[in-house]
């Protein structure tokens, strides 16, 4: 059953889908409309889907779909946020195809990979799973904005105002997002990353830093904090967060790829 | 309707063709002068704007070699000019002059300032006597037609100028404008209008340098502001989010040293440059950064241009009643057609009821006053009485376009060929005959 809601969630999250398609090239209120609508009942779908799979006992917290669905979820969730402070629907051009990409996997088939290294503390890994996807969620919205943003700068500094600037909010309004989306997730992906290693300890005493998986989350943390500091410091802006926030984001999805690598953090068919 | 036009604007011709036709506001009077002196001209007059000049004439045959006017006047060949050129005759001309006035031709259309443009070149020609009784009636008409598309329709209502614009930029960059500190670099009047508008918009404070100190005490004691030394342009700068610098210097002030040096102090929060000032102030080097969002004039009108097209349902409503009002001019035109032949007649009428007393005078004897007057009015009462008809027919006719056709027929049963030319100066000025026409009390229908 979880699947099958699951699927309708991803039904709505294709109306989103298309709204990013066509929202750089043309404004519609009301389209934008029915977007966010589709995208809400996309969640409630998604959360029942995700509360039945918790309530049928059968939860596999550790697959890498059920992971997928999870992020899916946060990040529609940090997108209604935003939508609720901001009133815009902009992040959306990057987020919908991203959730619905991330829908889509998850909905193709039950659980094919689990985590298979032992794990003696349940309560470690789900805080773990949650903290590290709330962190995820939190760079897809940051790497959307900072997407937007360069687009938005772009349209300004070319001096040629179209319908797709009045679509996208001010320069600043996408500044804030990115950096507040940034500041937020931080936190999560750093004890996330710290639950990690307590997991990660107590399956095998010690943390593996030739593991791949380690590698490179270690990497994208740093160019995580990279991208606190700079923001901090110099208040980097545009291009350069950017790059940053795109090597990041690729970082991220690298490591999440790591799984199929990594020797102790690995799903094996179940 | 012997109207005729000729021009440049915006669409038609580079700035590089516009502002050599321009006409500074010094020389308009004498322009006018030489335009109405200009063979086959009666009354002219010039409107030069910087996104237009137009030469509105009356013609004494409606061909006017408006063309030659603007190659003497301008020292310019045929070539050069020409192709930039449009041309517009009677209904056509009338209709152009409607939609400038009613800044449908404009470039940000329903902006506001063109009507206030229109009437001074009006007031210019006017005083000095280019501008009598075809081109007043064209220009009373216009006016009171902008009016009436700026009351009926939203053509006019969103932002406008280009000070509106540099507000909806500033909003494009910053969403809110509250708290943003504007400065503004040479006190003018264009900038005092931007730092209005956005300080309407929230805007916290305002800094202002100029050149002399004391102007911009002036400038800045208007806004509740700061006025800055112009010496310490450079190390207050970064202050602001939103400049506006409108100096008369020949070479940029700003150049990319000072945006790099100012987005390091600001730590990168972008800032916002509307450069009003030509030269530019800030370089195209600085304008570059990023972070920097500068907008020089073109780039402003450029941006106030994309409006036109949120507004063309409104100009659509706003054209179809400039038809409609095209119509009622072209209407009351005609019926001025007529007024010169009926005055010629009441003349004829009269010089023949004058004559026949006089030839009853000297038969009769001298007459009592009684029997005087008994005798005007009863003559008077006959003319009255017999022109009422045929007047209100040519009125009629004069509204249902078929004047030439009746006013043809009156002048040829009335043999007034002869007497029209020695009426001919005096029709000349329309509406002081029209109101001779109705004095006499004669088929004082009223009209359009």
């Amino acid at each position: 059953m979880a699947l099958l809601w699951l699927r309708f969630a991803l039904a709505c999250y294709f109306i989103g889908l298309i709204y990013a398609f066509f929202a750089l090239s043309r404004t519609s209120d009301l389209f934008s409309r029915i977007a966010l609508h589709a995208a809400s009942l996309g969640m409630v779908f998604h959360f029942v889907s995700l509360v039945e799979l918790f309530l049928s006992g059968h939860v596999v917290w550790a697959s890498v779909h059920n992971g997928e669905s999870l992020l899916a979820f946060f990040s529609m969730t940090f997108f209604m946020i935003i939508y609720a402070i901001y009133h815009t629907t902009s992040p959306g051009v990057v987020v919908f195809p991203i959730v619905f990409f991330l829908t889509f996997v998850a909905a193709i088939d039950e659980q094919p990979v689990l985590l298979t290294a032992f794990v003696q503390h349940k309560g470690w890994l789900i805080a773990h799973i949650i903290l590290i996807f709330t962190g995820y969620a939190a760079l897809v919205l940051s790497f959307g904005a900072s997407l937007l943003y360069l687009l938005q700068e772009r349209r300004l500094k070319a001096k040629k105002p179209s319908s797709l600037i009045s679509f996208l909010p001010a320069l600043e309004v996408i500044d804030q997002i990115g950096y507040r989306s940034l500041l937020l997730g931080f936190p999560f992906m750093t004890l996330g990353l710290i639950t990690g290693s307590v997991v990660a300890m107590s399956a095998y005493g010690h943390i593996d830093f030739e593991d791949p998986k380690i590698l490179l989350s270690i990497l994208m943390w740093a160019v995580y904090m990279v991208m606190v500091l700079t923001r901090w410091n110099s208040g980097w802006r545009g291009r350069r967060a950017a790059v940053l926030a795109t090597f990041a984001f690729v970082a991220a999805i690298v490591a999440w790829a790591a799984n199929y690598f990594s020797t102790i953090h690995r799903f094996a068919a179940s | 309707m012997r109207y005729q036009l000729i021009g440049v604007n915006h669409r038609s011709a580079p700035l590089e063709v516009r502002e050599r036709l321009a006409i500074p506001e010094s020389r308009l009077a004498d322009a006018c002068r030489d335009l109405a002196a200009h063979p086959g001209i009666e009354e002219g007059m010039i409107i030069s704007t910087c996104n237009r000049v137009e030469l509105v004439t009356h013609t004494t045959n409606g061909s006017a070699d408006l063309r030659g006017f603007l190659h003497e006047h301008f020292h310019l060949k045929a070539e050069d000019l020409d192709p930039h050129l449009y041309e517009f005759r009677e209904k056509d001309a009338v209709r152009h002059v409607f939609r400038v006035a009613s800044s449908l031709d404009s470039m940000v259309v329903g902006e506001a300032q063109i009507l206030g443009q229109v009437k001074e070149a009006y007031a210019t020609a006017r005083a000095v006597g280019c501008v009598r009784g075809q081109l007043d009636q064209l220009f009373t008409r216009a006016f009171a037609v902008a009016k009436r598309v700026r009351s009926e329709t939203a053509v006019g209502s969103s932002s406008v100028s280009v000070a509106s614009v540099a507000v909806e930029l500033a909003q494009k960059i910053f969403g809110s404008l509250q708290g943003k500190n504007v400065f503004i670099v040479g006190a003018g009047k264009m900038s005092e209008l931007a730092a209005r508008h956005l300080m309407a918009h929230g805007c916290a404070s305002i800094f202002v340098a100029n050149r002399t100190y004391d102007r911009a005490i002036g400038l800045a004691q208007k806004f509740n502001g700061q006025a800055i030394k112009f010496e310490d342009l450079y190390d207050s700068c970064d202050r602001a989010d939103i400049v506006i610098t409108s100096t008369g210097a020949p070479h940029a002030i700003f150049r990319r040293e000072h945006g790099e040096q100012f987005l390091a102090r600001r730590k990168n929060r972008p800032m916002f440059f509307i450069d009003i000032a030509v030269p530019r102030d800030v370089s195209p080097e600085m304008a570059k950064l990023d972070g920097i969002f500068a907008y020089d004039i073109d780039d402003l009108q450029q941006a106030v241009s994309s409006h036109v097209a949120d507004r063309r349902k409104e100009a659509d409503l706003a054209e179809s009643i400039i038809t409609s009002e095209i119509e009622r001019f072209e209407a009351r035109l005609h019926t001025l057609d007529v007024v010169p032949t009926i005055v010629s007649l009441q003349d004829h009428l009269e010089t023949i009821r004058q004559a026949e007393i006089d030839r009853v005078r000297s038969r009769m004897g001298l007459l009592t006053p009684e029997q005087e007057m008994a005798v005007e009015s009863l003559t008077r009462g006959i003319i009255n009485k017999v022109m009422h008809t045929p007047i209100t027919t040519l009125k009629t006719a004069a509204r249902e376009a078929e004047a030439t056709t009746v006013i043809d027929v009156v002048r040829r049963l009335f043999n007034l060929h002869d007497k029209e030319k020695g009426l001919a100066s005096q029709a000349k000025n329309g509406e002081a005959s029209g109101k001779n026409a109705e004095d006499t009390g004669v088929g004082s229908r009223s009209d359009a």
